[in-house]
């Protein structure tokens, strides 16, 4: 395979799951901004900070508000992370991998921009907003779909699902990185109205505020909140859950290829360190310091992988 | 009641009734309702629409995807007029191969007398670097869409021969495609020939050219400027088809005297590159030094015996249309025989006598530049404000070398389905055409353009025409 191709794969991926999970921080936020108990623009500010895209946002608009942050962050085409951007780059780039794709994943991807375009048009009114991120998590995940269905199971499908589960990942991170301080067992408040609310948001964010309950009836603590989206091997959105996602399809590229490259070894580390902690140990060498390191290793182990299957020339 | 039709029209005959080939069609069209018609019509938009079967216009907004229309109303070729069109066809490409390899070595046709050395020697389409190389398989012309149209029951005439990088083919397929999709039942009461070989005969044919160099199965691949390019959909969906990589400049490099494409497991060597960047493009080393389009240093490469450029580089020529004039002369060179397809009669403007012609004429002309192409530059005299023919005429006066003309042809039609019934528009008809060194396949079947608008002739897409599904039919 091109390397462009697998480039173009992994960024396809990538860019759609990136449209799905702004769409959700959209929705958690949006949630918790009709709650009286806190400040909107404050959360509104954590939304843009999660979505990485706070200096873009700051550098047009000077308030936090709710109209301004979510038209940023579905519509503005100045802003790379966009719902609009993000769809436009996944259709480019699957236009660019056409020959890599089954034809329903091709016409899924083609539907879904022809189809997000219309809607995300004009400007999002309040009471359409809902239907609306509706609208982006169907498409999203009726790529996902036709992919699952459809697709070999070979090295195109190995450099989707890293793709996906890179993105998820670093979600998954800057959400526990911009609200860690809600998930210390320190923190004075504990079991207050306020951090309820705090943990909800996080568990929407991650669309895990059900299974969350399913799973821990009695015990809402944050230790239980920050186990289950740091280590939890069944909940497809925790960071151990997506780097085995990852390692598993390194794997087997390096199966199929038949050469270990430096991209393996940094997984490895990753994994290692994960297998190694408990809840307790990460809280008892500082939440923030792992979660800080987590991004920043995701992020090599992306640059790695981009490296040493030659995406760019 | 019935007056005479001014044009020749495929379908419909003067009196009622229709025209041999499209009996059967006629039976069947005749009990449709034409609301589900138009229904189906809407259908393969969508569908058009949702497998991104589009182009993009140049001048217009990089985003900018337009589809092409298609028509429901096929165009139908008899069995006995294919066979005649396909031999004219294969006599053409056989000699535009024999003149490309004469220019480029002995240039006995210069010699003769036959065709001035001027047009050649002073011709920018004709390479220099390609002087005494022989292509391997001494195939430059791996793929030809000849453009031909009709004015009469037996008048064919051959508008351009389109040696250089023809695009359309994929529309012959996906025409077909949809016309399935829609309409199954009428392809079990009517033989029509398939097209759905074309891309496995493509792969073939261009294998069968590999280089010398290459041992064991031939490793294909498809040159693209990238998808912003307007037929990029073309390249893509063709590369799907034939099952090879699709490849940009970018992709490429000169890895141990071969070009090699840059894997996810490290370069691996190309033997036959179908490339659909033009010549000027394709070595930055050699040609065009701005070009990010193509590969550094291919034409050494390829002057070396290590890889095949389908077509081969300095193609371009026999698409000059000052050549074209010569070209029932150049087959006769070459093959011996009469052109068994008519050319447009045509006026070199480089002649002062025609340059006198054309200007006195020029409103009954149709003028085009020698190295045009997609409609771009061309005056339709017939159609032409006055404005217009005189800023053309300054144009012509000022460089006559740069332009031919032609007698208005009066192209046959083929019926539409339009919102009140059938209405006739012009066609032409563009078939594609394979050499290898095994041999000529010609597919049959082709894509038909059609101008959509009443009594306009230009038929191309870049110009609002659209496509119609061709169908041969079986003897």
């Amino acid at each position: 395979m091109l390397g462009k191709t697998a480039g173009g794969l992994y960024w396809m991926f990538r860019l759609l799951e990136r449209s799905e999970n702004t769409a959700r921080l959209i929705e958690a936020g949006f949630r918790i901004a009709l709650t009286r108990s806190t400040d909107p623009a404050s959360e509104w500010k954590s939304v843009l900070t999660t979505a990485g895209v706070r200096a873009g946002y700051d550098a047009k608009y000077d308030s936090y508000t709710a109209a301004y942050v979510v038209d940023y962050l579905l519509r503005d085409a100045d802003n790379q992370s966009s719902v609009v951007s993000c769809i436009e780059g996944a259709r480019m780039n699957a236009r660019m991998v056409r020959t890599a794709l089954t034809t329903e994943v091709w016409e899924a991807v083609n539907e879904s921009w022809m189809n997000l375009c219309e809607v995300l048009k004009q400007p999002i009114k309040d009471t359409e907003l809902p239907a609306v991120l509706g609208e982006i998590r169907r498409h999203t995940a009726l790529v996902r779909g036709a992919m699952h269905g459809t697709m070999l199971r070979n090295d195109a499908f190995d450099f989707t699902q890293i793709g996906i589960a890179l993105e998820r990942a670093d979600n998954t991170a800057r959400i526990i990185d911009v609200k860690y301080f809600t998930l210390l067992p320190t923190a004075s408040y504990v079991g207050s109205a306020l951090d309820n609310v705090q943990w909800e948001t996080i568990l929407r964010s991650v669309s895990a505020h059900r299974s969350f309950r399913w799973m821990h009836t009695d015990d809402m603590s944050p230790a239980k909140i920050a186990e289950f989206l740091i280590l939890d091997s069944r909940f497809p959105r925790s960071l151990s859950f997506c780097s085995r996602i990852i390692e598993q399809s390194m794997e087997f590229l390096a199966k199929d290829y038949g050469q270990s490259l430096p991209c393996h070894g940094l997984i490895e580390q990753q994994r290692d360190k994960m297998r190694h902690h408990t809840i307790q140990t990460i809280f008892e060498d500082g939440l923030h310091n792992f979660i800080t390191e987590f991004i920043h290793d995701t992020t090599v182990i992306g640059r790695q992988i981009e490296q040493d299957y030659r995406f760019i020339g | 009641m019935s007056t005479k039709r001014p044009h020749f029209d495929e379908m419909l005959l003067e009196t009622d009734g229709n025209r041999a080939p499209y009996v059967e069609y006629g039976k069947w069209f005749a009990k449709q309702d034409p609301a589900r018609l138009t229904q189906k019509s809407k259908e393969a938009e969508a569908f058009f629409r949702r497998t991104g079967i589009t182009f993009n216009v140049y001048g217009e907004d990089a985003a900018q995807e337009r589809l092409i229309p298609f028509d429901l109303i096929p165009r139908i070729v008899a069995n006995r007029e294919w066979v005649k069109l396909s031999k004219g066809i294969e006599q053409r490409v056989i000699a535009i191969n024999a003149f490309l390899h004469d220019i480029y070595h002995r240039q006995e046709i210069l010699r003769a007398g036959i065709v001035p050395v001027d047009l050649i020697s002073r011709n920018e389409a004709y390479l220099p670097q390609m002087i005494g190389v022989t292509p391997p398989g001494g195939i430059y012309t791996h793929i030809v869409g000849t453009d031909i149209v009709r004015t009469g029951e037996d008048d064919f005439f051959v508008l351009e021969d389109n040696a250089r990088t023809p695009s359309g083919v994929s529309y012959m397929l996906e025409n077909r495609e949809t016309m399935l999709q829609m309409f199954p039942e009428l392809f079990s009461q009517i033989k029509v020939q398939p097209v759905s070989n074309y891309p496995k005969n493509l792969r073939r044919s261009l294998a069968d050219c590999a280089p010398a160099s290459c041992d064991g199965k031939p490793t294909v691949a498809i040159l693209t400027p990238g998808i912003h390019n307007s037929a990029y959909f073309e390249h893509s969906f063709l590369a799907d088809q034939m099952g090879v990589e699709l490849v940009e400049g970018h992709d490429l490099r000169v890895v141990d005297g071969h070009i090699a494409m840059r894997t996810t497991e490290g370069y691996r060597v190309i033997d036959v590159l179908y490339r659909r960047v033009d010549d000027d493009y394709l070595d930055p080393l050699n040609f065009n030094p701005d070009s990010m389009l193509g590969v550094p240093g291919i034409m050494d490469v390829y002057r070396a015996g290590n890889i095949t450029i389908a077509n081969a580089p300095g193609t371009g020529i026999s698409d000059d249309k000052a050549i074209y004039s010569y070209m029932p002369d150049i087959i006769e060179f070459y093959t011996g025989e009469k052109a068994i397809l008519k050319n447009v009669g045509t006026f070199r403007c480089s002649e002062p006598d025609s340059l006198k012609y054309v200007l006195d004429n020029l409103a009954d002309l149709v003028v085009k530049e020698v190295h045009g192409s997609g409609g771009y530059g061309m005056l339709v005299g017939p159609a032409a404000s006055k404005k217009e023919l005189a800023d053309f005429a300054d144009k012509l006066r000022a460089r006559p070398s740069n332009y031919i003309a032609q007698p208005t042809l009066s192209l046959s039609t083929v019926p539409i389905f339009a919102k009140k019934g059938l209405a006739p528009r012009h066609v032409d008809l563009r078939p594609f055409a394979l050499m290898s060194p095994k041999g000529i396949n010609i597919t049959a079947g082709g894509l038909t353009r059609v101008a959509l608008k009443d009594g306009s002739l230009v038929v191309n897409s870049s110009q609002g025409g659209g496509t119609k599904d061709t169908w041969v039919l079986e003897d």
